[in-house]
């Protein structure tokens, strides 16, 4: 079963091109990785993935819901690792991914499982904005996985993490966790390494992954 | 939905009883406001129509903080993709900030109102207290409404400071109408004829009219 | 798409505001109390009705764009808007003219329907920094129809509530609506009105086919510059 199809996706930024032409599939537990320079389009098709974005033109289904009518379906099987964390900094870890769990009906029990998978069981209790870079990152992946979702959406998830955290973080968030995945990255090497299908993007047209794609 | 609001009302509460950045200032601003009453019209007591004017108006300039702030916390986090990504209808999300913002005001209105009883007002409180609280829980309401759907109009504009007041205040003059007309007879030294009546409804008929426009047009905004 | 009409609309315009001003001249009589002066009513009060339908027309334009999706329907919206605005300044300079002439000061308060196009038009003022704040068309297009159909849900409660807060010791000197009016001041007064209405209508397409234009333009130059 197709996890997900595009099929000549456009976003538009006003009169500029954010994504054109943009076609996919990807099946359950495959992985995507997303390449290209610096604006090529990768947050943005992210985004578009995720729900928080209208497709302009093209089809696009996910998880079996066609975009943009039924992206009311996508929150509770997407969970989402961009770049800014989504997490309040004024709450402490485990506050913080008590709210989501809310959010989404999951117990308490959960969260302090994660905490413990990520190796926050210590410091669950300090104010986010008292974290250093890597330990929010380890936060912000418990709550991307903390309700289940069938869809990762990973922009750049290994980033600000030490090798002994990405370690942690593998079984919840990698290859190993066996949810389909879409990976952004600019470990070229690394990100072609652990996926099944691969799109370049430059100027938010598909291109052929290779040097070209970061001129 | 219902758990979904209440979460992120929950959360809401939760990160202002830990920073204290609006309900504080926004008693402080009252506070200082009435000084300024004081200095600007030279008076050592207010009463009657005096009086309910420099109560609206104060707490409605109060208001205005608020509203700016409500949606600071996601600011803070990077913006709102975190209520997007909740799987939580907007208009649940409008219920869950219309309703922080009316505690807030009622809890800013607990110090506000007594200090002005204290500092500018000649007649007591006292008789007026009934007929007050249900002035103030339908105004409540009404700038609840209101200020929730101008905090999200402004939420991603740049000059968001500005235009919140801008926009805020003159959707608020029905209300600031009805209310201070309402409070009027209740703040006379001598008994007056109160029209109770006819301002509690023009309020309520705004109330309604504001709770169903917004969230009829939530649905479109914090999208995309 | 919008200029077909627009020659038969701009002559129509031309030709009943000439006949109102006619009229205003010539026919309709001289106020028994305010004189001359009391002739500025012929355009005060037709452009303030003409505006708040313009304010009420943009409310109902922007609710189509909601619903559809179509950005033309923002750009009517966007037009009618900002023609009553103008229209609205207008309104409160030929008031305070009016008020000032024949009653010595520059502002009533006690003229409820002036007081609350005062507040509306505070209000409308903010639709410009509001839509222009806003950097992604898209967006900037759905943010100005919520603030556009919010606005004018307002506008009648507005009116409603300064109304009734008005005190009854007072007499209202300005609002003659056409109930109460003599035959030829009332006959006049429609024919200015019609004019105004025509006018505002001309301009609307006016100003809608320009910026049509102007955006087909800057689309065949985009595509020319990436066919390049």
């Amino acid at each position: 079963m197709a996890a997900i199809e595009l099929e000549r996706l456009e976003r538009r930024y006003g009169e500029r091109v954010a994504l054109a032409d943009v076609s996919v599939r990807l099946d359950e537990g495959q992985t995507l990785a997303v390449l290209g320079g610096n604006g090529a389009g990768k947050t943005t098709l992210l985004r578009v993935l995720a729900g928080l974005l209208r497709p302009h033109a093209g089809r696009a289904r996910v998880l079996g819901a066609e975009l943009p009518a039924e992206r009311w379906k996508l929150p509770a099987q997407v969970g989402y690792l961009g770049h800014e964390p989504l997490l309040y900094r004024e709450l402490s870890g485990r506050e913080n991914l008590r709210y989501h769990a809310r959010l989404h009906g999951v117990g308490d029990e959960r969260v302090d499982e994660l905490l413990a998978a990520v190796g926050m069981a210590q410091r669950a209790d300090d104010p986010v904005r008292d974290l250093s870079k890597g330990l929010v990152q380890r936060l912000a992946a418990a709550r991307a996985v903390l309700h289940d979702p069938a869809l990762l959406l990973l922009d750049e998830p290994r980033a600000n993490l030490d090798p002994a955290a990405a370690e942690l973080l593998e079984p919840l968030i990698g290859r190993a966790s066996g949810r389909t995945r879409v990976l952004v990255s600019h470990d070229v090497e690394g990100a072609l390494g652990e996926s099944d299908v691969s799109i370049g993007l430059r100027d938010g047209r598909p291109a052929a992954v290779g040097r070209e794609l970061y001129r | 939905m219902i758990a979904g609001a209440r979460a992120i009302l929950r959360k809401d509460l939760l990160i202002e009883l830990r920073t204290k950045e609006s309900v504080p200032a926004m008693v402080l601003f009252s506070v200082t406001v009435y000084v300024l009453f004081h200095f600007g019209l030279d008076r050592d007591s207010l009463d009657g129509e005096l009086a309910s004017g420099v109560l609206w108006v104060t707490l409605l300039l109060a208001a205005v903080i608020g509203v700016t702030r409500l949606f600071a916390a996601e600011r803070e986090q990077g913006g709102i993709d975190g209520l997007l990504l909740a799987p939580v209808d907007r208009t649940s999300l409008f219920v869950a900030k219309a309703a922080a913002l009316f505690v807030f005001l009622t809890a800013v209105e607990l110090v506000a109102v007594p200090a002005f009883a204290l500092l500018l007002l000649g007649p007591g409180l006292g008789g007026a207290l009934p007929e007050l609280f249900v002035i103030l829980a339908l105004a409540n309401l009404g700038v609840a409404a209101v200020g929730a759907l101008v905090a999200a109009l402004a939420a991603e504009t740049r000059a968001r400071e500005l235009i919140v007041p801008l926009l805020l205040l003159p959707l608020l003059v029905p209300l600031l109408i009805a209310c201070a007309q309402a409070t009027e007879p209740l703040l006379r030294q001598d008994a007056g004829p109160e029209e109770l009546g006819r301002w509690l409804s023009l309020l309520s008929l705004y109330d309604v009219v504001f709770v169903l426009l917004s969230i009829a047009v939530f649905d479109f905004l914090l999208e995309d | 798409m919008y200029s077909k009409s627009l020659v038969p609309l701009a002559v129509a315009s031309v030709v009943t505001i000439t006949t109102a001003l006619v009229l205003v001249f010539f026919y309709a009589p001289l106020d028994a109390d305010q004189g001359f002066v009391q002739k500025i009513f012929y355009i005060h009060v037709p452009m303030a009705i003409v505006a708040l339908c313009g304010f009420v027309a943009g409310g109902v334009f922007a609710i189509r764009h909601l619903r559809s999706g179509d950005r033309s329907w923002d750009m009517r919206s966007y037009v009618a808007i900002h023609m009553s605005i103008i229209l609205g300044l207008a309104v409160l300079i030929t008031g305070a003219i009016w008020a000032k002439a024949s009653w010595g000061h520059w502002w009533l308060w006690d003229e409820p329907v002036l007081v609350s196009f005062l507040v509306v038009f505070l209000l409308y003022c903010v639709y410009y920094p509001l839509r222009f704040s806003i950097e992604d068309p898209d967006r900037q297009a759905r943010y100005s129809s919520v603030f556009a159909i919010t606005a004018g849900a307002f506008v009648p409660l507005n009116f409603m509530a300064v109304r009734l807060a008005e005190k009854y010791t007072h007499p209202r000197v300005l609002s003659q609506t056409g109930g109460s009016l003599p035959g030829e001041m009332r006959l006049t007064f429609l024919v200015a009105l019609l004019g105004v209405g025509l006018l505002f209508v001309t301009l609307w397409k006016l100003e809608l086919t320009a910026k049509h234009a102007s955006m087909q333009l800057k689309r065949l130059r985009n595509r020319a510059r990436v066919a390049a």
